[in-house]
């Protein structure tokens, strides 16, 4: 939590420079993990490039990239709202 | 001992706000905010750590009855004999080593308009917010004939511990051609899609061992939560061993008799060598002590912050919440306390929470190697968590097995990862 918080400091104004993530990316991290030691098949987020990460959303969304819950949830964001949560991903170390 | 440290600072802390109070609200402002957290469940944990992780200054208190968390998510495999229960169960060391303070204790009243939580033992502890994350509670009201007492004999297993054991011991004596019957209560209760992955996973139990005997499902509804693809999975997997009788055949038990071990509907009568019911429930205890509960038993909240509609400072989140579309998961109470957990720092500092958004994803297990899905994205609308549109559904129909197996994998991942991100 506290690299998370880190991370988002770095971001520009608003509410990530709050320390907060913006709109839905607190969800992402109950199925991607940001602990080294979990054991999972899900991929993880954080350090990723915000330009992949943003294209792996819209990827999900046209089901251009098959996906199991991904191209559900990708729907329900926009392009913009992917964007900034794939740059709060990208920041955290 | 550290145990004990722990309350008696609380105590010491209480009483320090208490005379704050009298001062006048300036002074209590300047302080450093407090929050406590009633309940250590997915989502009062990770309320509590959000919050602590946010913003370190704020003091934050969780209050938890007991030493040991048991899981409810996966505790079907323990049904089934595929898992142990130590695999479900968590302690609060890291949460206590994060920074915050466990009081391993019972919450026994909430005076709102003081701001105190009062605990059995005498003590009380003051909040600037308070955030009440009690699950469930069973309505032993709800069903004639289904007690506390019979449940000892009957299991719900619907809160993972003892119950849990005691349901997986009844079967292990099962002898084989003995009737398993399940009751299934109307909605909203915690985790819909539960009793049919319960009921599968007891079916895959039967097959393998005791061939001759079946699971019959008595169910107050006519339809279910990933119906179509439990339905589908059932035919191929579960032809001889699973039976579903719904509300519009039958299926609605109206009382149970404990003493013969039989389910009673408007039509019939069901006797079980193994008996599960799942009773109608309601907002955990705490809920009501904070004045939460409105009168269909459960949290109405505001959907950008998760404060009561009903008291004033006391939040509200996980399986005790109306939350529109939100259903009763580990998932979404997780993600709801993140989201909680902003708004208060954001109104403890003075300022607007955010529009949030929200995700639901909750997968159940069929067989071992046979996962599927439902997935929500979700955010206020007229005051109401709404499904966005066009997001969101189940795991496709017909879909070949490789996925089904990818999906069962995908759930022991995030089983490993939620249950990390609020224990680890």
């Amino acid at each position: 939590m506290r690299f998370l918080v880190l991370a988002a400091m770095l971001l520009a104004p608003g509410a990530a420079a709050r320390g907060e993530p913006p709109p839905g990316a607190s969800s992402c991290s109950g199925c991607h993990a940001l602990r080294p030691e979990v054991v999972t098949a899900v991929p993880r987020l954080h350090g990723r490039s915000a330009a992949e990460l943003a294209s792996q959303m819209q990827a999900f969304k046209t089901g251009q990239r098959p996906s199991t819950v991904m191209g559900r949830i990708a729907k329900g964001f926009s392009e913009a709202e992917a964007q900034a949560i794939a740059e709060w991903y990208a920041a955290v170390k | 001992m550290a145990r004990l440290g722990f309350n008696r600072r609380h105590f010491l802390a209480s009483l320090g706000a208490v005379s704050v109070a009298h001062i006048g609200a300036p002074a209590r402002a300047q302080a450093a905010p407090r929050v406590v957290v009633i309940g250590g469940g997915f989502a009062g944990a990770t309320a509590a750590r959000a919050i602590k992780g946010t913003d370190p200054r704020i003091g934050v208190s969780l209050v938890e009855s007991n030493r040991t968390f048991t899981a409810c998510p996966f505790s079907n495999l323990v049904i089934g004999g595929l898992r142990a229960l130590p695999a479900q169960q968590f302690g609060y060391d890291k949460i206590s080593a994060s920074g915050i303070d466990i009081v391993f204790a019972t919450a026994t009243g909430v005076d709102v308009a003081a701001r105190r939580v009062a605990l059995e033992d005498g003590t009380s502890l003051g909040y600037d917010r308070l955030i009440v994350a009690p699950g469930i509670d069973i309505r032993w009201d709800g069903l004639p004939g289904y007690t506390e007492a019979v449940a000892a004999k009957m299991p719900h297993a619907w809160k993972a511990g003892e119950q849990t054991l005691l349901l997986r011991r009844q079967l292990e004596a099962l002898e084989d051609g003995g009737v398993v019957v399940m009751s299934v209560p109307a909605n909203p209760f915690r985790c819909p899609p539960g009793p049919y992955e319960r009921a599968s996973l007891i079916a895959h139990y039967l097959k393998t061992r005791k061939p001759k005997s079946k699971i019959l499902i008595l169910d107050a509804k006519d339809s279910f939560s990933k119906q179509r693809l439990f339905q589908e999975a059932w035919k191929q997997l579960y032809p001889d061993h699973l039976e579903w009788v719904a509300l519009s055949n039958g299926g609605r038990v109206t009382s149970i008799d404990a003493r013969t071990q039989t389910f009673i509907t408007e039509f019939g009568e069901y006797k079980a060598a193994v008996a599960n019911v799942i009773p109608p429930q309601k907002a955990g205890g705490a809920a009501a002590l904070a004045g939460a509960v409105d009168q269909t038993g459960w949290c109405p909240i505001d959907p950008v912050t998760f404060e009561s509609k009903r008291s004033p400072n006391v939040h509200v989140v996980g399986d005790a919440t109306i939350a529109g579309g939100m259903p009763k998961s580990a998932f979404s109470a997780n993600a709801q306390a993140k989201v909680c957990a902003a708004a208060v720092v954001d109104l403890l500092a003075g300022r607007a929470p955010a529009q949030p958004k929200l995700i639901n994803t909750c997968y159940s297990l069929v067989a071992p190697d046979y996962g599927i899905s439902i997935a929500g994205v979700y955010g206020p609308v007229n005051g109401v968590l709404t499904d966005v549109p066009g997001a969101g559904g189940v795991s496709p129909i017909e879909a070949p097995r490789a996925e089904r197996e990818q999906e069962a994998l995908f759930a022991e991942g995030w089983f490993n990862t939620i249950t990390a991100e609020v224990f680890g």
